[in-house]
């Protein structure tokens, strides 16, 4: 069989055809161009055909701006772009039904904005379900603010009895304990990380050190769980105390702060990828856990993570491109057979047990996920 | 429930109305940067795609190589030919100097990540060639397994590369199910070639080593000037070349008689690649008397020592004092002559490499040795089995990574990669 892909490699150069010639004519049809200045909002068309609207907003102004399409109360957003830096042009797309609208413009990103109604007239065309998936995606951010607050609640539960042994010098109990705490920690690490003064104090590697700092959280206790066979001292009982008592206030200062958050559907999509990035920089390399080696368990717990964020997300998913879920779903499912190879009791074999060829396969895994991974904020958002 | 994605919403599928306003509105969206137009080069540096034979072979020896090999990690066959297929669509696009997939670097949505990666932004096509080829692991694996339905396509020639006398080959340089020789004027083109075909086939393909060239060792037209190999030497001044185009036939493009299994090859040919480290340091503290007599030629202008000028015939009848002849017996360019190896020639298309220090003092570097040939049984093996043993330069050379390529035929105009393979 000899497959043709003209569509496949034309399509692309037709465009560009396209693009040039309409470069060059004087207005770009299909987008409606907007200017925004310190005091104007001008949009040069009062009306366009429902289906996809696409708004090339140009900040002719010295502040910041932002650019608006509000629903018929003035009050819903139906779609926004942020911080548009003066001279700079960003886009703005968005699927709207027939009906009333206003644009708003907003220099200095402060008030209601400069406003003008807007009209979308019927193309005939379907539009897409943007209520239901403006409802899947509020209940995806609810399921996943409330994972969150029960991951952080198994944290500080673990953590507590973690940093109880620590103490009490029952260093096989704590070193057991280890991995199994830090697993919920891993997987919000996404979170986590979004309190820039939390993390480094509960989260901060040996190797990321600034001289001079100090260094507290995990990994510290965890040096001295697992010492180097040489040059190393070990903690007093003073200083264990005191690095267990702050790693426990720390942890629970951010069970705290988790409390109140709320999420939006790109923050999901976004620490799903980032989850993975966590895996593919620091766990597939064996850096994550350099003196107890139990990277695997972080590995499984990112992979969670991410995972979750996408089960949330895969319903609002589904009704845009439900191939991508399919990929995603398989790739999950691949990932997750080779991590299960490495399984050992309760938890996994050490990083050091792995061969190169291995460490190869996983990280042959995690690209393959990574890729389409990298594409669900836009497919969900847009 | 219409289903739209977000290319579909941008490229005007389901739900947008009507494909003539879906084209505007793309066209408007996608204010592709063609960087051939906006260069000064007009459309000159642009190797075109599509022909007979795959460029990169014949082409005029760019000065710049980055060279992939990479190994299917999927045993999807559909999978396979989705890779083969998108990378036909983004080496037509690159080598034209243009960014790669729907959007380019800058023109797709904000909330996505870009398809094009970008480094190349406003360069030219800098003569952009993208070889791709294939290793006998796709065929069969190390247990002589059937991969991917592929095994009765299996050449004949591409065996495994016999050990040879001065290998020291790392595995993590050396085979690959898959290679893709991208050669440019410029090395961020090549570059940006490689990094974003690796990017597309993520999940299905995985590099397995790649390597830099930071200077063309051979000419392949006569137009070019033969350029210098670090030893300082010029180097393949007899290199086949492409206004040959009988010579090519004979000994570069597989023929129709060549072998009834692999008649998709037709018109493809077989790459040599070998990563051969040079002692470029014993190699300076040796005089210059000596360095010609292993070379066979002379270090300035490149005249065999037997006289002339560059392009003079080597004589390897003629003897000066003591009766022994002045192109030693030894000498590279003895071993290395057609008429020394039953009249066979290859195309010769290597790039000098480094790959920083040795951790010893030294530089790691050498010559990264590409050569085409219709049958590197005939072609190569005997040639390079001979020099090994029998070259003087042979205790200045260290052979670290081999791999031997089928490389496919020309795509035609509308076809993919993967048509003349995969069928």
């Amino acid at each position: 069989m000899t497959r043709s892909i003209t569509a496949l490699v034309v399509a692309p150069l037709a465009l560009v055809a396209l693009a040039c010639t309409d470069n060059e004519a004087s207005s770009e049809a299909g987008a409606v161009a907007v200017t925004s200045t310190n005091n104007e909002c001008n949009v040069d068309a009062a009306e366009a055909p429902s289906g996809n609207l696409v708004f090339d907003v140009k900040n002719e102004g010295d502040q910041v701006t932002e650019f608006y399409l509000l629903a018929d109360d003035g009050l819903r957003i139906v779609g926004e772009v942020e911080n548009i830096g003066p001279g700079l042009t960003r886009q703005l797309v968005v699927t709207a039904g027939p009906g009333s609208y206003f644009t708003a413009c907003k220099p200095g990103m402060v008030g209601d904005g400069i406003r003008a109604p807007f009209t979308v007239t019927d193309s005939g065309e379907p539009v897409g379900p943007t209520g239901e998936i403006a409802q899947l995606l509020a209940t995806a951010t609810t399921q996943y603010a409330s994972y969150v607050k029960d991951q952080a609640a198994q944290l500080i539960a673990k953590t507590e009895e973690f940093a109880a042994l620590y103490v009490a010098g029952d260093d096989d109990a704590a070193r057991t304990l280890y991995a199994d705490a830090r697993t919920h920690w891993e997987r919000i690490e996404p979170v986590a990380e979004s309190f820039g003064d939390l993390d480094p104090r509960l989260d901060l590697r040996e190797a990321d050190l600034v001289d001079g700092e100090a260094w507290t959280g995990w990994h510290r206790i965890e040096k001295d769980l697992w010492p180097p066979a040489e040059g190393y001292t070990a903690l007093t009982d003073d200083e264990r105390v005191a690095m267990a008592d702050m790693l426990v206030a720390d942890t629970q200062e951010l069970v705290d702060r988790v409390q109140d958050l709320s999420f939006t559907a790109d923050q999901l999509g976004n620490g799903a990828k980032e989850l993975l990035d966590e895996v593919a920089t620091g766990k597939v390399t064996g850096e994550e856990e350099i003196w107890s080696h139990t990277d695997l368990w972080d590995f499984q717990a990112n992979v969670d993570g991410a995972r979750i964020a996408f089960e949330v997300l895969e319903p609002a998913l589904r009704t845009k491109d439900d191939a991508l879920a399919d990929l995603l779903t398989t790739r999950f499912a691949e990932l997750q057979t080779l991590l299960d190879q490495y399984r050992d009791g309760d938890g996994f074999v050490l990083y050091t047990d792995l061969t190169a060829d291995q460490v190869k396969e996983l990280s042959d895994a995690v690209n393959a996920l990574s890729e389409p991974l990298s594409q669900l904020t836009a497919a969900v958002v847009l | 429930m219409s289903g739209i994605t977000r290319r579909q919403l941008l490229v005007g599928g389901a739900g947008v109305a009507g494909m003539g306003a879906a084209g505007a509105l793309v066209a408007s969206m996608v204010p592709r940067d063609d960087r051939e137009a906006s260069a000064n080069s007009g459309g000159q540096s642009v190797v075109p795609f599509h022909g007979v034979h795959q460029a990169g072979i014949t082409t005029p020896a760019q000065d710049r190589l980055y060279f992939a090999a990479f190994d299917v990690i999927s045993d999807d066959r559909s999978e396979l030919r989705r890779v083969l297929d998108a990378w036909t669509a983004a080496a037509l696009q690159m080598v034209a100097g243009q960014e790669a997939g729907e959007f380019g670097a800058v023109g797709g949505p904000y909330p996505a990540p870009p398809d094009d990666t970008g480094e190349a932004l406003g360069l030219p096509a800098a003569h952009l060639t993208i070889t791709v080829g294939v290793g006998r692991s796709l065929f069969v694996d190390a247990d002589g397994h059937d991969r991917f339905g592929l095994a009765d396509r299996l050449p004949e020639a591409l065996i495994d590369l016999p050990h040879f006398p001065t290998d020291n080959l790392d595995p993590g340089r050396s085979g690959g199910d898959l290679c893709v020789q991208a050669c440019a004027d410029d090395p961020q083109v090549a570059f940006h070639a490689v990094r974003n075909l690796a990017r597309i086939g993520f999940g299905v393909v995985s590099l397995r080593w790649s390597q830099l060239g930071f200077g063309r060792t051979s000419s392949t037209s006569s137009a070019q000037v033969t350029p210098r190999n670090l030893f300082g030497f010029k180097d393949g001044t007899a290199n086949l070349m492409a206004e040959e185009t009988d010579e090519l036939d004979r000994h570069v493009w597989v023929q129709p008689s060549d072998d009834p299994a692999a008649d998709w090859l037709v018109g493809g040919s077989y790459l040599v690649a070998r990563r051969i480290n040079m002692h470029i340091e014993t190699w300076d503290r040796t005089s210059l008397q000596e360095q010609e007599n292993i070379v066979g030629r002379t270090k300035g202008s490149g005249a065999p020592m037997s006289g002339g000028d560059e392009f003079t015939p080597p004589d390897f009848a003629v003897s000066g004092r003591g009766g022994l002849p002045l192109v030693a017996e030894g000498s590279h360019l003895r071993l290395a002559h057609p008429s020394m190896n039953s009249g066979v020639r290859m195309l010769r298309r290597g790039y000098n490499f480094t790959d920083g220090s040795d951790g010893l003092g030294r530089l790691d570097a050498g010559l990264f040795f590409i050569a085409y040939v219709r049958d590197a049984r005939t072609q190569f093996v005997p040639m390079q089995a001979n020099m090994a043993r029998n070259d003087l330069m042979a205790e200045y050379l260290e052979h670290t990574g081999s791999a031997l390529f089928a490389v496919l035929p020309g795509v035609p105009e509308g076809r993919s990669y993967a048509d003349a393979l995969l069928g």
